[in-house]
């Protein structure tokens, strides 16, 4: 017992790295926003392109949101950062990440966000378009406030995930909450800083889940 | 342009670590053969337990499901990896991936098991049980056959999510698709391994984001 408490809660450790975890979080914080912010409005966008149905564009939008749907974010992240150096496009750890997961997440929300627009019944768009709207405004209008209110609970559900991918940026050299964790449990030789990583992501996503849950049985998709 | 093709698509780096690759590309697929049955039966424990309606076993469910999903699996995996060594638990590569995901999966298959679960109209559960059907029998012949249709989206949704989360073992050296792939980029001095796993991963996964998106439109059409 007192091994384990010596291993994964030893005070001394934990005081000394405690500091370099919070700046880790602040990070990850930042990281998480930026990545959230822009992957959902760049969905929206794709979606909102795709809803004027110009079949070259939409074969482009559809080619690009399975492809980041179907890569593992590691791998994406790992060519950004590792590949595309060697064709001159040097990136930072950061925006390798940043970019590689909000790319991710703007494939999902697009998807998300056209399922909500397909769920707009036809009629709804000829009976706006019939009163003089133009297609635009009877995206606007009409069918977005509909379509958003249904893409609500999965896209809280897709961005907590993404969100927790920024642990993947520690693998690009970006000091978030596990790359400072992982360096202080080997500079320390203790198991301390990782449960104080654990622990940070405990405080930072708990509350989120639980929220989630709440959010999916508030805006449920009725079946 | 000519850039592009010799870092990216270098032909003869492809061929001769082609075979290199492949066996990083078995490996990818057993530990999916692996990691996603596992958490399959894994989850359904759970949201069996779930429905029990034994009051304390459902909140230690829920507290089970919280803590695990609010962690991002490289973490789980780190801590696992890194961390249980220092108190004598040193547990191979395999075995730390296997473990650090079920925890994880488990609980995402879990919240989906528990929902499909519940979509299962209570006559049902009567009528079963009037036959003379245990509880138990109830649950596997009746409920879990129809919760599974229900909820198949989801499924296959987390499927490839699981999926994807295997080249996180990369971290911990496990030798699967994307590991190879970085060895050969070391070797080779060329990011065309990088590219090829890329490519290795979209044969194994684009079917099944074809298959999520066919039947998510699906789905919409029942409405």
């Amino acid at each position: 017992m007192q091994k384990v408490l010596d291993n994964f809660f030893n005070i001394e450790v934990m005081a000394k790295y405690l500091p370099n975890i919070l700046d880790g979080f602040v990070l990850t914080v930042y990281l998480a926003v930026s990545v959230v912010a822009t992957g959902i409005v760049l969905g929206l966008a794709l979606a909102i392109l795709r809803a004027f149905q110009i079949k070259p564009v939409n074969f482009l939008i559809v080619i690009f949101v399975d492809l980041f749907r179907a890569l593992p974010p590691l791998v994406i992240m790992m060519i950004f950062y590792f590949a595309f150096p060697y064709v001159g496009l040097t990136m930072s750890g950061f925006v390798a990440a940043w970019s590689c997961l909000a790319l991710v997440l703007a494939a999902f929300a697009e998807e998300i966000y056209w399922a909500g627009i397909l769920s707009v019944h036809k009629g709804q768009w000829e009976a706006a378009r019939s009163t003089g709207l133009t297609h635009l405004e009877t995206l606007i209008h009409v069918v977005l406030p509909q379509a958003l209110r249904l893409a609500i609970a999965p896209l809280t559900n897709r961005a907590i995930a993404i969100s927790k991918g920024t642990a993947l940026a520690s693998v690009v050299a970006v000091q978030e909450i596990l790359a400072h964790a992982a360096t202080a449990q080997a500079f320390s030789a203790n198991t301390s800083p990782l449960t104080m990583g654990a622990i940070a992501y405990l405080i930072l996503f708990a509350p989120l889940v639980t929220a989630s849950r709440w959010v999916e049985a508030r805006y449920a998709w009725k079946r | 342009m000519d850039a592009i093709i010799e870092n990216f698509f270098n032909v003869p780096i492809m061929v001769k670590m082609f075979p290199f690759l492949l066996s990083g590309f078995w490996w990818t697929i057993k530990l999916c053969l692996l990691v996603v049955p596992l958490g399959i039966v894994s989850g359904l424990a759970v949201a069996m337990l779930y429905a029990t309606h034994i009051r304390v076993l459902k909140w230690l469910v829920i507290i089970y499901v919280d803590f695990f999903r609010s962690f991002p699996p490289l973490v789980l995996l780190v801590f696992v990896y890194y961390g249980l060594p220092l108190v004598g638990l040193e547990l191979p590569a395999l075995i730390s991936v296997v473990v650090a995901f079920m925890l994880n999966t488990s609980s995402y298959y879990g919240e989906i098991f528990r929902a499909g679960i519940e979509s299962i109209p209570r006559g049902q559960w009567e009528a079963a049980r009037s036959t003379g059907l245990t509880w138990l029998q109830t649950m596997v012949h009746v409920v879990v056959p129809q919760a599974a249709r229900n909820v198949a989206p989801d499924l296959t949704s987390n499927t490839l999510e699981v999926m994807k989360f295997t080249a996180l073992a990369s971290v911990v050296s496990f030798p699967e698709l994307l590991r190879q792939a970085q060895l050969a980029q070391g070797l080779t001095y060329n990011p065309t391994p990088l590219i090829m796993a890329a490519g290795m991963y979209l044969v194994l996964l684009w079917p099944i984001v074809r298959l999520l998106s066919r039947m998510e439109r699906r789905m919409l059409a029942v409405r």
